[in-house]
């Protein structure tokens, strides 16, 4: 006779009673999972975001000239574009020309309100190497010097407090994924323990006609990892409705900053792969559970 | 040895006894003498306060846990309420101990449709154990026990259901396997089931200790062979 000493065989389907889905189990691992995954895709999203901000601002600087004289102000424009260029670690230097500062402007002057009389100053866009984004005072007294009037902005200072809130929330939404973890841990050794009660007649045979520890743990984890395979199934399902449903509106909205927080494929196969990630965890609680109870019979 | 449930007197206090290999024994005594208690020693199901057991030549009070499922491999148990699995099949629960041992499916059919048909109920394989009566719940009980041909077989009133003429058809199960080789030990307070067996050595129990440490009660009387 061929033996396998690490399960009951086919038993194993039949070893313990209780019919799948019966049980508050899996569709308490559903909601748990429905709400690790929109956490999560929070959290990615918003990480997104924050990348693509500073992809957008980081390294940038502006350079305006506020002269009130024209010729001045076109003279210093002209240099400090030059000196710019020159400079070691200034990878790009655009000015703004009249059609983009007259849309820059528009909303607070009014269409036409811009005209020849009042001095807008000259704006220059750059972009630095992070090295030399590393010592934008150098760069910023190099301009001061062939052109006084200059006032050099740093654009990431401007929306520090925007990227700081997106940080804190990325964070948040991190934390609620641990939180999230943790609530499934404890109700996956819950669920294993109340299955250890209610199966202890059979376990107790089962122990007394020679099964180990494992063999007998190996019943459990494989029922609680279906469940957590269908419930994780579930959430994940759920939570993508969701996910699609809040992408559309966002998509109407037209707004670009929530519009950057858009999920790539990336982040979405790190959702799929959460429900995986969650039938292991409940699958090795389960076990480390059953085994350490276990333990304490004979 | 001696047994204590918690800080309660001992239930069974000083016991000294030897089991030859291949003996058949029956225990006997009052109810509450400790019967249950010896068995679930020498079932492995409970380790004795204090003194030392050997089985199979070691010693199974220091054994460490581990080492306990192959040595309850080796035993063969008949419990008093049966403890029958109440969702799995007459075939299946006779098959566990097999399954337990890690035969594969492919091979049970023989072995459990054999011993099924000897305790008679071949026809009753594919029942819930809720659906049998008392004598055939026990029978299913015996048939489990002995299926993995233990080395030793221990069992609490396993004639406790069944009418006489079963009871007689199970004892020649026990007997023939106690030919085979395997040591059986029979917790019973029927006296006529001992007087069956002419080869048996006798284990009586009282409040918790062997009642005659001489030996004396270890052999029946003869007008009862």
């Amino acid at each position: 006779m061929k033996t396998n000493r690490r399960t009951f065989g086919a038993a194993d389907r039949g070893l313990l009673p209780e019919g799948r889905l019966t049980g508050p189990m899996p569709w308490v691992l559903a909601i748990m999972m429905f709400l690790t995954v929109l956490a999560a895709a929070a959290g990615l999203g918003l990480g997104n975001a924050a990348s693509k901000l500073d992809g957008e601002i980081g390294n940038r600087i502006t350079v305006q000239i506020v002269e009130a004289n024209p010729d001045f102000r076109e003279a210093q424009a002209r240099i400090a574009v030059t000196e710019l260029r020159k400079l070691a670690g200034v990878t790009s230097v655009r000015r703004l020309g009249d059609e983009e500062m007259k849309e820059l402007l528009e909303p607070w002057l009014g269409e036409g309100g811009l005209d020849g009389d009042l001095p807008v100053p000259v704006m220059i866009d750059a972009e630095l190497t992070p090295a030399a984004y590393g010592r934008l005072d150098v760069i910023r007294a190099a301009v001061r010097e062939v052109a006084p009037s200059a006032r050099v902005d740093d654009n990431a200072q401007w929306l520090a407090p925007l990227a700081g809130l997106i940080d804190a929330l990325e964070l948040l939404a991190g934390g609620l994924v641990l939180l999230m973890v943790g609530a499934t841990t404890a109700t996956v050794v819950l669920a294993a323990r109340a299955a250890l009660d209610t199966h202890r007649g059979v376990i107790e045979v089962l122990h007394l006609m020679g099964a180990t520890d494992v063999q007998v743990a190996r019943l459990f984890q494989r029922r609680i990892a279906l469940d957590a395979l269908f419930g994780g199934a579930v959430g994940l399902a759920a939570a993508s409705l969701v996910l699609l449903a809040i992408g559309n509106r966002v998509g109407a909205l037209g707004s670009e900053l929530l519009g950057s927080a858009g999920l790539p494929l990336v982040s979405w196969l790190i959702l799929i792969a959460l429900p995986i990630g969650g039938v292991v965890l409940a699958t090795l609680v389960a076990r480390m559970t059953i085994l350490r109870a276990l333990g304490k019979l004979l | 040895m001696g047994l204590r449930y918690g800080t309660g007197t001992e239930t069974l206090s000083d016991l000294t006894f030897s089991l030859r290999e291949g003996g058949f024994y029956f225990l006997t005594g009052p109810s509450g003498a400790g019967k249950t208690s010896l068995l679930k020693l020498l079932y492995l199901a409970q380790r004795p306060s204090r003194g030392l057991i050997k089985l199979f030549g070691e010693d199974i009070v220091t054994m460490s846990r581990k080492r306990l499922p192959g040595f309850r491999r080796r035993i063969g148990v008949v419990f008093q309420d049966f403890r029958l699995v109440r969702h799995l099949s007459v075939f299946d629960n006779v098959a566990l101990p097999l399954r337990v041992a890690g035969v594969e499916d492919r091979d049970l059919m023989t072995p459990v449709t054999e011993m099924l048909n000897w305790v008679g109920l071949g026809h009753r394989s594919t029942a819930r154990p809720a659906t049998l009566s008392g004598g055939e719940q026990q029978r299913v009980a015996i048939a489990r026990a002995v299926i993995a041909r233990p080395e030793l077989l221990v069992a609490d009133e396993p004639t406790g259901n069944v009418d006489p003429e079963m009871a007689a058809r199970l004892l020649h199960l026990f007997d023939a396997l106690n030919k085979l080789g395997t040591t059986v030990v029979v917790a019973t307070h029927d006296i006529h089931l001992i007087a069956r067996i002419a080869r048996s050595e006798m284990l009586r129990l009282d409040k918790g200790q062997i009642s005659d440490p001489t030996g004396a009660l270890r052999h029946p009387p003869r007008k009862l062979r």
